[in-house]
């Protein structure tokens, strides 16, 4: 079920743009221009499948639909394992990775479907392609915050608990059950929680996807939703949502809730009981089945096996002992890339330079139309969340009974509920505008709610107290207690709604619904037009615009927000 | 146990310790020679800074100096030390295994088996006094209760080189008396595979009570200063005056003489010379110093008796000393801290006065003199926290430049010497003067 991602403080205030960014944008606009000279040789026709809309069929899509989402979810924790590793333990890669994870992790990656589509479709047949394009974007919404999660845990872990392991002489394998896997287990669990329910969004995206003659629909509750609504079956549109909710809340209860209640066992803090943080029936059943005694005995065996093949000697501390010393392979890595990357732009620039004029100017003007989407989506749902969230935290009753039925509610992924949107909002004007904003919003406005709930309950009790002292009511409570109190929290939520809304404009700006193809004046139906219509210059232009304006949007309003919540408005 | 005439068991020679490169280079430690011979138990006692943890990580084999050799038993020492262990100062107990799997983890490294390394574990935790609480996660257990785990894991290596690092420093005052009383009574015993203990601390009671011989280090950069033998029986008896002359002498050492006013203040920053650091000291602690001081009938307060009054760390004392000395409010001579007319004025004053005092006492300091001209001379009289940040960079490293302008900006905040906007970060003179033009 949906987990909030709540205000934390992060230790390294990053400057606003470094030269790392610069770098990291010439490889994004490389990458783009391959992918995209790629696309060229893609298919002019793509036949979707067939979506059978009778209840049989519901507990199969539901499995391909899940099936999708746990080869992601691998192939996420394989690279993050890789990833987090390298960039904790190699100070050289640790300079260049993370701030490559920082800049992947704000950029609207939903944004490459069509490149990622056309240009896979031209490689690969039709249907591999397909699958490959959802796992691959589940992936990428997954996988950043996971891979931050493990190098935060490795490079945090207390300096002297890493010398009790090399004084002790730990071997490697010791090192890593004993050290290593217990520091990262809760972290990594918690972040798998929350990419795995922001990938149901991206996973819903890409089952209905749809771009003029190509349709690169799968087989899947997404598709199962859409077809529905495009038939206006609305028995089958309820017992889709349903589904939906009970494969969610079900891999919720059995997965995600006994997975935390085992890894809230190593914690750092050394204050606190065992019992009391994260209780899972299902955990607490399985602990006295003989289930769990197999897995204590298959853990023993593995244990065994590991530290044979790993060798029986001390292995010296890789974060203690890390340096910066370059070596040939890292200058070799340099030299290829560069080179690479190097055609890639010549490439990219080749394409950019076939865009005339009049088109730059379209494609700005659409940015600002869809920012001007996001920024509404997000005034609407600040106007809302804001005073229910405020209500909610501050009474720890009303939580108690509240709380659960946002969570179920927050639970089902925006996307699948478009078509539903779509199919309410397309007879009046300006529908799919509302309908666009309506798709903002409900993605993303459980970010800000959650947060103002938690920074609700946040405000100090002997600050309420006081505050009631000075006897200051209405506007005057709000502006010098509970607006500053909820700061740091309302940032932490409207970036990641930000982040979420301007996702979401690529569902929400072109539509196909009934074979008809329904579009607004917006940069991502800039991007979907220029896919369906073979115009590749117009394609990178577009999705390059998007890209360079979030990320800016993202160092120079939100990243500074975000320096003066830590500084100002800690409340400590 | 015998002491004197054995082999030496560790050898420091010319060890120096050097972070960073170029203009940015620190020295944690230089040319430190040092000997721990058998059956000796060696207290490092200095000021925090002073490089006294870096050491024992470098005798440990946990650290490699940047210049110099380490010898065990006469061989030079790569790589950690098998024969070492060490207690740590945070306990550094793996809080998601539990008290019998800490410790028996130290054994499985060394490749005993599994029932063996619990029976092993069991009869250390039985020697620590903690025997029914194996089963227990330290998160379940007291401070005290936590580095008897540590001391138990450390013992259940058989170690030679027993090394602690401020092992009481993180427990209540009656926990840490208890555990230092057992620790010598497992030492002393001699039951124990121990050939020498190397403790680390900055308790100069603890150092007097424990160690046969103190070695004093101080800061900037981290050296020996002295070393000061212990040949007091055990069990000592702190109130014995023996006990209490040597507390004194030590502390001798530690806080120094007073200098002449010229070599205390130092040079303007930018200046050549030697710039004073402010010692990291809060207006508000260093008044508390002084009346503490004024308060007693006597004109020469003992610090050992003042740190006790005042419940404070030699590591919070003894900047407070050097402020004190710095601003002209006392003096110290062997051992004692003797306030001058001005600091018992200051003790006596109103809050306006105290503030036109330390004002007068600031504008002496090269520090002030040079931060006041810099920002008379700026437009507005108003400079930026960056600018003065900058200048004073090519005389600390970038970090101590910070903190130095962090306490410059407490103490001249306080004398209303100058004023600073935090929004902005901007410091102006107190009575801006408004230039006609």
């Amino acid at each position: 079920m949906f987990k909030p991602r709540t205000f934390t403080p992060t230790p390294p205030a990053r400057p606003l743009f470094s030269r790392a960014d610069i770098w990291l944008l010439l490889v994004l606009i490389c990458l783009l221009s391959l992918a995209i000279v790629a696309a060229e040789s893609a298919p002019a026709t793509v036949q979707g499948p067939d979506i059978d809309l009778s209840l049989s069929a519901l507990p199969f899509y539901a499995l391909r639909s899940v099936g999708r989402m746990a080869l992601a979810y691998a192939l996420s924790l394989l690279f993050t394992l890789v990833y987090g590793y390298i960039a904790a333990y190699n100070a050289r890669a640790e300079r260049i990775m993370i701030p490559l994870l920082d800049v992947l992790q704000s950029v609207p990656l939903l944004s490459f479907l069509p490149v990622v589509l056309l240009s896979l479709s031209a490689v690969l047949p039709e249907a591999v392609a397909v699958e490959l394009t959802a796992v691959v974007l589940i992936f990428t919404s997954q996988v950043w915050n996971m891979t931050f999660a493990l190098y935060q845990s490795l490079t945090t872990i207390p300096r002297e608990l890493r010398e009790a392991s090399s004084i002790f002489l730990f071997t490697r394998w010791q090192r890593f059950t004993t050290l290593e896997f217990p520091s990262g287990a809760l972290a990594l669990v918690w972040n798998s929680m929350m990419s795995w329910a922001g990938g149901w969004f991206f996973l819903m995206a890409a089952e209905i996807f749809t771009l003029g003659e190509r349709d690169f629909r799968l087989m899947g509750l997404g598709a199962f939703l859409q077809t529905a609504a495009d038939r206006g079956d609305l028995a089958a549109i309820g017992w889709g949502l349903l589904a939906l909710v009970v494969v969610i809340v079900t891999l919720d209860q059995l997965v995600w809730r006994p997975l935390l209640a085992w890894a809230s066992q190593f914690r750092l803090e050394m204050t606190g009981h065992d019992d009391e943080s994260s209780p899972s029936w299902f955990y607490d059943l399985m602990r006295q089945s003989v289930l769990s005694r197999w897995l204590h005995n298959l853990a023993g065996v593995l244990d065994h096996v590991m530290s044979r093949i790993l060798g029986r000697h001390p292995a010296p501390d890789p974060y203690l002992s890390k340096t910066t010393r370059p070596s040939t392979l890292s200058w070799v890595l340099t030299i290829l890339s560069v080179i690479v990357v190097g055609w890639g732009i010549w490439l990219g620039i080749e394409l950019l330079l076939r865009v005339p004029l009049a088109q730059w100017r379209e494609i700005i003007l659409s940015v600002g139309a869809t920012m001007l989407r996001v920024v509404t989506a997000m005034i609407l749902a600040l106007l809302w969340t804001v005073p229910v969230g405020v209500y909610i935290g501050t009474r720890p009753k009303a939580a108690a009974i509240l709380q659960p039925i946002v969570q179920i509610a927050a639970s089902i992924p925006a996307t699948a509920l478009f078509p539903v949107l779509v199919l309410a909002l397309l007879t009046v004007p300006g529908g799919l505008n509302l309908a666009a904003v309506a798709l903002m919003m409900l993605g993303t406005q459980w970010y800000i709610l959650f947060n103002v709930i938690a920074g609700a309950a946040a405000i100090p009790q002997d600050l309420r107290f006081t505050s009631e002292l000075l006897q200051l009511h209405g506007w005057e409570r709000w502006r010098t207690l509970i607006l500053p109190g909820l700061f740091p929290y309302l940032i932490t939520g409207l970036i990641t709604a930000s982040g979420g809304a301007w996702n979401a404009s690529i569902v929400a700006e072109y539509v196909v619904f009934n074979q008809q193809t329904y579009q607004t004046f917006g940069i991502c139906a800039q991007i979907a037009t220029a896919t369906a219509t073979g115009d590749f210059a117009g394609l990178l232009a577009s999705t390059l615009a998007m890209i360079v304006v979030v990320v800016a949007i993202n160092r120079l309003l939100w990243r500074r927000l975000y320096q003066l919540a830590e500084t100002k408005y800690r409340m400590e | 146990m015998q002491r004197g005439h054995n082999k030496p068991l560790v050898e420091l020679m010319g060890v120096t310790q050097r972070y960073g490169r170029g203009a940015r280079q620190f020295t944690a430690i230089q040319d430190v020679n040092l000997t721990i011979v058998e059956g000796e138990f060696v207290a490092l006692l200095g000021p925090s800074g002073c490089g006294k943890s870096t050491l024992l990580r470098i005798i440990t084999g946990l650290n490699h100096p940047s210049e110099g050799l380490v010898r065990y038993r006469g061989r030079a020492l790569t790589g950690v030390n098998p024969y070492a262990t060490i207690v740590f100062q945070t306990f550094a107990l793996f809080p998601w295994l539990t008290v019998e799997e800490n410790v028996a983890v130290a054994l499985k490294a060394r490749s005993v088996d599994e029932a063996q390394a619990y029976q092993r574990a069991i009869e250390l935790i039985d020697l620590v006094g903690l025997d029914g609480f194996e089963q227990a996660y330290p998160r379940e257990l007291s401070g005290g209760m936590r580095q008897k785990v540590g001391i138990a894991r450390a013992l259940a290596v058989d170690p030679e080189l027993l090394c602690l690092d401020e092992p009481f420093s993180a427990l209540d005052v009656l926990s840490a008396e208890a555990l230092r009383g057992e620790l010598l009574e497992l030492w002393t015993g001699g039951s124990l595979k121990i050939r020498a203990v190397l403790m680390v601390s900055h308790n100069i009671e603890e150092a007097v009570f424990m160690a046969d011989r103190i070695v004093v280090m101080d800061k900037n950069p981290g050296r020996i200063v002295a070393e000061v033998p212990v040949t007091l029986p055990h069990p000592r008896d702190r109130k014995s005056e023996a006990f209490a002359a040597l507390v004194a002498r030590v502390y001798a050492v530690l806080a120094g003489q007073t200098q002449p006013e010229a070599i205390e203040y130092g040079t303007e920053p930018g200046q050549s010379g030697q710039t004073r650091l402010l010692p990291a000291v809060s207006v508000t602690a260093l008044a508390g110093l002084l009346e503490q001081a004024n308060a007693t009938d006597d004109e020469r307060d003992p610090i050992a008796k003042l740190q006790d009054e005042l419940g404070l760390d030699l590591d919070q004392l003894l900047p407070l000393i050097e402020a004190a000395e710095l601003l002209g409010f006392a003096r110290v001579e062997s051992g004692n801290l003797i306030l001058t007319p001005l600091g018992e004025a200051f003790a006596e004053a109103s809050i306006q006065t105290r503030k036109e005092i330390f004002a007068s006492r600031l504008r002496r300091l090269p520090f002030f003199r040079w931060m006041l001209r810099m920002i008379a001379a700026a437009d507005n009289q108003s400079l930026r926290w960056e600018v003065l940040l900058t200048a004073l960079e090519p005389e600390f490293p970038s970090d101590v430049a910070e903190r130095q302008l962090d306490i410059a900006l407490e103490w001249g905040r306080y004398a209303e010497l100058f004023a600073y906007d935090d929004a902005e970060g901007r410091f102006f003179l107190e009575t801006p003067t408004v230039t006609a033009k």
